[in-house]
């Protein structure tokens, strides 16, 4: 075996996400009240073009969640051993941007180091200069007259391929559609650029031209150089916040498929028994709310770290580790943000309870486990999802926070927060390093961004509230 | 009404007991203070006695909830529970690990937290209605359209880039206001500026959209189109009757995080060097200082059910529809 794959916690945790939203996409496929909201996302341009660039961030996501330890290479007849380092699909990918290290920092498409250092040069002498990067430009012979050619070649490519891919996009999609419309591919086309289809098309091709171009030039510059710079030892900064992508997904999304269960079950519970369960249930989340969620989440993740250090034969490898810390973070997330979905299921199911069709099921004899999966569940499907999407963007940006603060992810880990964090004392040189802050800074707005507004899409068309207006 | 509210106090005690006893577990419980003396001397190469004397001088070494040995009523008091968890409902919060009283400290960096906190709340919550209520004003045109995306785009900024990119430019760059610092008095007053137009930009792009949807339902309602059928002016409507029923939901919601304000706020204190309680709570978690964690939550829940309680005595006064029960 070349590999030996591994299967970190929260890897299990994601594919396990993975698979229940591909059931729940199966499910509301097959029901047309479930449908009909959706089609109401579909339709929303903004919505959708926001949706285009949070799927580029989720096929990152995934492919850096594929993870592996690679073979080490081993004389002819030797068992097979494989190497602590965890690597994944991503980094298979990016084998450049991985391996590739400068000696320390560099601006972003440099060619020569950000610090000057003694040089010796052919005939002996010394000079103090800043010298050539190993990496970063390498193939040019004459950086300062060739440097600027160079990038506007390999700028122009990029946008050159990305219309090229978009064109053949264009022309495939209006191939798909022209099947289900009358009036052959021209009439698609044409169709297709005018924005006349109930799905906003235009927009998202819009937005995928951009993605395209964008990753395209990003993908010639780096092939050559480092479009980010590098960090204090030298590590490609896009390669970080690439990397980074999945921790901020896995916060996101993971704690909130932890917190669901306990929402869903004590905030039904709480509300279709009432009397003492619901007082005890209320009492719950008082008790938890009214610790404020900081001071929660550090108390909790100081215990974890002595535990961790108490138990340090628990991990094989440091991946594992700082995984499980990841994980532990969800978790203390999801017990602190868990207490506003529950109050709003209690209510919802509170009303819901003394609808005629529930009484009418309570007359016939159905148990109350049916009464709650059948006819209260479903209509509380919408709460939980605005609930879903609303809060991702604010845990993504809640990490930042919390790794700055020391009680976030490992600072071994790669973050957008322990970027950041490292960016403080990066500003304060001379001359500024802003180029890992502004890395930061452009992912996690992309990102939050995007998910901004696609929940607003998705509030507009579950929430029977706004539509009125 | 008196009736009412005690029952209220009476509801918050077992509230503050969950709370210590939940605390009591995470600190104690889950990990000894063996393990807590381990991690402060280093893991590695601790003898026995260097534990039982960090613990015999931080006063872990009495038992958890009861000390068979102790005479009396010792039995109860001298233990971990009592002494460290117990006191607390007293204000008695010990000393931190490098010897000085819990509370005189929180009394004396109070000051400093309000300093910030109070500016910010009070501008914020002004300069956000504004903003909120301009966009009410142009609602259903480009100015309230893109004053929404402007909105969203402030919020989808994580506001440590906001205080990093306002002490680089306006502090660095500008030199208009020193990085970081406190002073009291008037002298004080260039210190705070900057962290209080920081926090209120971070705070402008979620409250403004809050509240333009709050102003918006509120506008939807029948006495608007009363008002307007009387032939008020748009603006008169918006001021005269929009912002007072919208100020209801806004203020109310307000009152809770009033009290909180006594907490500061743990990135903007420590990036601008504040020495408020925010700042305090960070170098407590960052030096591993549990004995002041385990105060600051304390007290941080305190504050928080004092704010149910007057959220719940404002709406009774804001709307009087709402009873009593």
């Amino acid at each position: 075996m070349m590999f030996k794959l591994v299967m970190l916690k929260t890897d299990a945790l994601i594919f396990l996400l993975l698979a229940a939203v591909g059931i729940f996409t199966w499910y509301v496929r097959r029901h047309d009240y479930l449908r009909a909201p959706w089609r109401r996302v579909l339709t929303n341009p903004t919505g959708m073009a926001a949706a285009v660039v949070l799927a580029v961030f989720v096929v990152i996501g995934l492919l850096d969640s594929l993870h592996y330890r690679p073979a080490l290479a081993m004389k002819a007849g030797q068992p097979v051993q494989y190497g602590v380092e965890v690597l994944s699909a991503l980094d298979a990918m990016l084998p450049k941007l991985r391996t590739h290290k400068e000696k320390t920092y560099s601006a972003p498409l440099a060619t020569h180091l950000y610090a000057k250092e003694t040089i010796v040069l052919a005939n002996g002498s010394t000079v103090r200069d800043y010298p050539r990067l190993k990496y970063g430009g390498a193939q040019l012979a004459d950086p300062h007259t060739q440097w600027m050619r160079d990038i506007v070649q390999r700028i122009a490519w990029g946008v050159i391929e990305g219309l090229t891919l978009t064109a053949l996009l264009v022309l495939l999609l209006a191939a798909l559609l022209a099947r289900r419309q009358p009036g052959g591919l021209v009439a698609a086309l044409v169709r297709l650029l005018r924005g006349g289809n109930a799905i906003p098309w235009r927009t998202l091709l819009i937005t995928c031209a951009i993605l395209l171009m964008l990753g395209l030039v990003i993908v010639q510059l780096a092939a050559a150089y480092h479009v980010f710079g590098t960090d204090k030892v030298g590590q490609d900064v896009l390669y970080i916040s690439l990397k980074s992508i999945r921790t901020g997904l896995v916060i996101g999304t993971l704690t909130t498929l932890v917190m669901l269960p306990f929402a869903l079950l004590l905030g039904i519970v709480a509300g279709y028994f009432r009397g003492w369960v619901d007082d005890l249930i209320q009492y719950l989340y008082t008790t938890l709310n009214s610790i404020p969620g900081v001071l929660l989440i550090a108390a909790s993740v100081l215990i974890m770290q002595v535990y961790i250090e108490a138990h340090p034969d628990v991990f094989d490898t440091s991946a594992a580790r700082s995984d499980i810390r990841l994980l532990f973070l969800c978790l203390i997330l999801g017990v602190t943000s868990w207490t506003g979905l529950c109050r709003l299921l209690r209510g919802e199911t509170l009303k819901l309870r003394e609808q005629e069709y529930i009484q009418a099921a309570t007359a016939f004899g159905v148990s109350h486990w049916r009464i709650i999966t059948r006819h209260i569940l479903p209509n509380l499907q919408h709460l939980v999802l605005i609930t879903v999407v609303m809060d991702f963007s604010g845990l993504v940006l809640a990490e930042a926070v919390l790794t700055y603060v020391g009680v976030g992810v490992d600072p071994a880990m790669y973050s957008w927060g322990n970027m950041i964090n490292s960016a403080r004392l990066e500003m304060a040189r001379e001359p500024v390093v802003w180029w890992q802050l502004s890395a930061a800074f452009v992912f996690m707005f992309a990102l939050v961004l995007a998910a901004n507004l696609f929940a607003d899409s998705v509030r507009d068309a579950f929430d029977p509230r706004g539509r009125v207006q | 009404m008196i009736a009412y509210l005690l029952r209220r106090i009476l509801y918050a005690i077992p509230i503050l007991i969950g709370v210590n006893l939940l605390t009591f577990a995470l600190f104690f419980v889950v990990n000894t203070p063996d393990d807590m003396a381990r991690m402060h001397l280093g893991m590695k190469r601790v003898t026995p006695q260097a534990i039982s004397n960090w613990k015999a001088e931080h006063g872990y070494d009495a038992p958890l909830f009861y000390d068979a040995s102790a005479p009396g009523i010792n039995k109860i008091t001298h233990t971990i529970f009592f002494e460290k968890s117990a006191r607390m409902f007293v204000l008695d919060f010990g000393t931190s690990d490098d010897g000085r009283d819990i509370w005189h400290e929180i009394k004396t960096r109070a000051g400093p937290s309000l300093a910030i906190a109070v500016p910010v709340f009070i501008i914020g919550l002004l300069v956000n209605i504004t903003f909120a209520l301009l966009m009410v004003f142009f609602r259903a045109t480009y100015l309230d359209f893109w004053g929404v995306v402007l909105c969203v785009v402030l919020m989808s900024i994580s506001g440590l880039f906001y205080i990093i990119a306002g002490q680089y430019l306006i502090a660095k760059l500008w030199h208009l206001v020193p990085i970081s610092g406190f002073n009291g008095g008037i002298d004080g007053l260039r210190f705070i500026l900057l962290p209080v137009v920081v926090s209120i930009v971070a705070g402008i792009g979620g409250g403004a959209r809050w509240y333009r949807t709050i102003f918006l339902e509120e506008i939807g309602k029948d006495y608007v189109r009363t008002a307007r059928a009387k032939g008020l002016s748009e603006w008169r409507v918006l001021f005269r009757h929009v912002l007072q029923n919208g100020m209801i939901p806004i203020l109310t919601g307000a009152v809770v995080v009033l009290p909180l304000l006594f907490m500061g706020s743990l990135i903007t204190e420590s990036f601008f060097g504040i020495p408020g309680l925010g700042s305090y709570t960070i170098d407590a978690i960052q030096s591993q200082d549990f004995a002041i964690v385990r105060a600051m939550v304390f007290i941080g829940s305190a504050l928080y059910i004092i704010g149910l309680l007057l959220t719940d005595i404002s709406y009774t006064l804001a709307d009087p529809r709402v009873r009593l029960q």
